[in-house]
């Protein structure tokens, strides 16, 4: 877990993305492996997890300034969609919190399953940095 | 991940090294739950310095830790969160259930 987090985060700082946003991309690529893990392969060992990191152009649909699309599929048992609520944040209690996090951590999160396989799609939007928004209020003050 | 225990003023200070994941939350667990429930230490110091990265599971187990410390009436007490780990307890809205301090030395005086 600690070479993929190490990955993802080097990825994300090779597309620009600010510190806070890679440590949410990190958390959030952790927490769907753990729950991949944990119930799709019920804890046990060794079963297979495909994940790819695609770029996500400039201009793109929802991504004016780029961004990253993670894709994760794997062979485990179907997802229930009872099971992707998490659980409610006034219940202090273990548990229930890795979706949470990845709800709150990227812009888009889908879930589905085709041809067997559970595929999680999540995708986070690069913000404008300081220097593209100046820019753009200059243009606008002409 | 690593984790010591120290002896401290009315308690035990026990230092974590590491990144507290899935594979490393179970001992974090076992270690906490030792501390309180079994030998009974009336203030249990967590110190948090050295953790680069802590993720649900994690958080799961420090609650379970703090459930524990209410049932037997002993204090948790949380120091030296990085902003990594400061990020994720606010995620979990969880920051203010829990006793946190900047520093060992204001942990041990409160």
């Amino acid at each position: 877990m600690c070479l993929v987090r190490a990955t993802v985060e080097r990825a994300a700082e090779v597309l620009h993305f600010r510190e806070a946003d890679a440590r949410a991309i990190v958390r959030s690529v952790d927490e769907a492996l753990a729950n991949v893990m944990r119930h799709a392969y019920r804890g046990r060992p060794g079963l297979p997890i495909e994940m790819s990191c695609r770029k996500l152009q400039l201009g793109g649909q929802n991504a004016a300034n780029g961004g990253i699309e993670i894709l994760l599929a794997d062979k485990g048992v179907p997802v229930k969609p009872t099971a992707l609520k998490g659980r409610p944040f006034e219940e202090i209690r273990p548990g229930g919190l890795g979706l949470h996090f990845i709800r709150q951590s990227m812009d888009e999160v889908e879930f589905s399953r085709k041809k067997g396989k559970n595929l999680l799609r999540m995708v986070k939007y690069l913000s404008p940095t300081p220097q593209v928004a100046a820019s753009e209020g200059e243009q606008k003050c002409r | 991940m690593q984790i010591a225990a120290r002896p401290a003023t009315g308690g035990t200070i026990l230092d974590i090294t590491g990144d507290i994941d899935l594979a490393h939350s179970p001992a974090m667990r076992k270690a906490l739950l030792q501390e309180i429930r079994e030998k009974k230490t009336p203030k249990v110091f967590l110190n948090l310095e050295k953790v680069r990265y802590i993720d649900s599971s994690g958080i799961a187990s420090l609650v379970e830790g703090l459930k524990a410390s209410r049932d037997q009436g002993s204090r948790l007490i949380l120091y030296g969160l990085s902003k990594t780990v400061r990020e994720v307890m606010e995620l979990s809205r969880l920051q203010k259930i829990f006793e946190i301090h900047d520093s060992e030395a204001q942990a041990l005086a409160s």
